[in-house]
């Protein structure tokens, strides 16, 4: 294989170790707001309890949790791409041969290779789709379907070089469950279908990808909803409800932080996935960035260039963890359970979490979380009897 | 004084947050750090990124605010006695605190300025009454002239037992 050999020769590379970065910049104090402001004596309250906000706000300018997740993660070594070279400098003639020589093998090389993989998988998947679409339904079809989306989504995964390793593949989603997991790229449907079977849930779009989406769903029942759909969440849920209720039906995929985030952290998880019912199978998917940036940046590339990119890196290494299946309990609401499912899949994939909105990349916080900390504040200034 | 990997690590955040990649930072680039547009005070923290009457920062700029809050041990370090007081001495770091309530410069916090830094914080959870007698009791705790304001003196003095260093400074990890 020759992915294999091309990882190992990666391997061999000496983890050059240039610029070692720490991953955070600075010490954050973590002291919260009562501990700190509560203690001071009256007579001073008032003015140094400004002087916690303003370093909190300080803190936030120089290095915030959230808007580093919608950016690449940095590396501590160089894996000789370009792209993650922000932080690192120019070291010696030898080590510019060595990237001149990677760049050569990758976009002289693997590059025609991968892309040609992938017009044979794109193509097979929407030909096979649609002939299989042909037939009545019947356990045929359906065996047909399996077999015709695992072939082209292991081509896929070829055209990518992708290496993926699953753990506990005993705890598989089965039918009538909905599968959850963490989002980095649209990639990572691939990845996951390369090792069984989902009724995929998501937009309607134009294009190559609407081609895609229309043949496959003759095959096999996806949930393609309709821009307008998608706003109405009572039908959404709806509909996968009555998907999940049918125990033929293959487990339905879904990311419930609904962006793509850099694969250091697991956002908020979106309640709605966990309002439906059924069985939740929590699924983590973590990427080796040593081998390549799976994270689509989508606000900096467009499909098309993330797919390039993809596609001129070593390789696509990922670990794919099934965790046991998860139901909702008697006296926990979607939230908790969201919560809780999302705790469990960080803790496997080795990421952290935080209580932050994916949509954050693009909207703007909302005004009630400011609220709160209004309401904290004043509550500590009448517990203090500053009230004259 | 500042390392070069920490004036490369602020470049690096400074053009991270410079969406519109023209080299400066607009108000909006600010907001869109969630940590700072929940802080109660984050709009007064960022006007305060922004020279008078201007609507754009540049890097300098950038690290010329950030600069009030290295930690004062680094002043140790630097023998540069006799030159202009740096921009992290305690008495700086308090002048700049200072600055937020004073918008309108007079070298006076009124109890108008006092009433709205105060508003910010509180949001709607206080009545303007209570919130007055606040106001009112805190001027009186630290106004020693008799003139219903607070000098930039008079707010050193009622800091003086307040850690300033350690509250208003943030320190790099390497």
């Amino acid at each position: 294989q020759w992915a294999t050999i091309r990882i190992e020769k990666g391997v061999k590379k000496p983890q050059r170790q240039m610029l070692k970065t720490a991953n955070g910049i600075i010490e954050r104090d973590e002291t919260p707001m009562e501990k700190e402001i509560a203690p001071q004596r009256r007579a001073s309250h008032k003015f140094s309890d400004t002087l916690y906000f303003c370093r909190k706000g300080f803190e936030a300018i120089v290095e915030d949790e959230v808007t580093q997740r919608f950016s690449s993660e940095e590396l501590l070594s160089w894996n000789l791409l370009t792209r993650t070279n922000v932080n690192f400098h120019y070291i010696s003639l030898r080590l510019t041969i060595v990237w001149v020589i990677g760049v050569v093998v990758r976009y002289c090389f693997l590059l025609p290779l991968r892309i040609t993989l992938a017009t044979i998988g794109i193509t097979s998947m929407i030909v096979g789709t649609t002939l299989v679409g042909q037939l009545p339904n019947s356990s045929l079809k359906n065996y047909m379907s399996e077999v015709v989306h695992l072939t082209c989504s292991r081509i896929l995964v070829r055209a990518l070089s992708g290496t993926i390793h699953y753990h506990n593949k005993e705890n598989r989603p089965k039918k009538g469950g909905i599968c959850v997991a963490n989002h980095t790229s649209p990639i990572d449907a691939i990845i996951l279908t390369n090792d069984g079977c989902y009724a995929m849930v998501g937009q309607v779009h134009g294009g190559l990808m609407g081609v895609i989406q229309r043949a496959t769903v003759k095959a096999c029942p996806h949930v393609w909803f309709e821009r307008s759909e998608i706003k109405d969440r009572h039908l959404v849920t709806k509909r996968l409800r009555e998907h999940v209720a049918d125990n033929s039906k293959l487990p339905i995929l879904i990311f419930p932080e609904g962006t793509c985030i850099n694969n250091t952290s697991v956002m908020m998880f979106k309640k709605g996935s966990f309002e439906i019912g059924g069985t939740i199978y929590p699924v983590a998917i973590k990427y080796d960035p040593q081998f390549g940036d799976a994270f689509w940046n989508s606000s900096k590339y467009n499909i098309v260039s993330y797919l390039l990119r993809i596609m001129t890196s070593w390789a696509i290494v990922c670990n794919v963890w099934y965790l046991p299946p998860m139901v909702r309990e008697e006296d926990e609401d979607a939230v908790q359970f969201a919560n809780r499912v999302r705790s469990a899949i960080a803790h496997r994939g080795g990421l952290t979490e935080l209580p932050w909105d994916g949509g954050l990349k693009r909207a703007k916080v909302k005004d009630t979380f400011r609220e709160e900390q209004q309401k904290n504040y004043s509550k500590m200034l009448v517990r203090n009897g500053s009230i004259g | 004084s500042v390392s070069h990997s920490q004036i490369t690590r602020l470049y690096s955040r400074f053009t991270s947050l410079d969406k519109g990649e023209n080299g400066t930072l607009s108000r909006e680039d600010f907001q869109r750090i969630p940590e700072l547009a929940i802080n109660p005070l984050g709009d007064r923290i960022i006007n305060a990124f922004f020279p008078e009457g201007e609507d754009q920062v540049n890097f300098r700029g950038f690290m010329r605010t950030l600069a009030h809050f290295r930690p004062i041990e680094d002043n140790e370090k630097s023998k540069d006695q006799n030159g202009p007081e740096p921009l992290n001495s305690r008495s700086n770091k308090l002048h700049f605190a200072f600055r937020l309530y004073d918008l309108d410069k007079d070298d006076k916090i009124s109890r108008e300025e006092l009433l709205q830094v105060l508003r910010m914080m509180v949001g709607v959870n206080i009545s303007d009454e209570q919130l007055g007698s606040i106001a009112d009791r805190t001027i009186q705790e630290a106004d020693q002239d008799g003139d219903s304001a607070i000098s930039f003196a008079e707010f050193v003095k009622v800091l003086e037992k307040v850690d300033v260093e350690q509250k208003m400074s943030i320190r790099f990890l390497h």
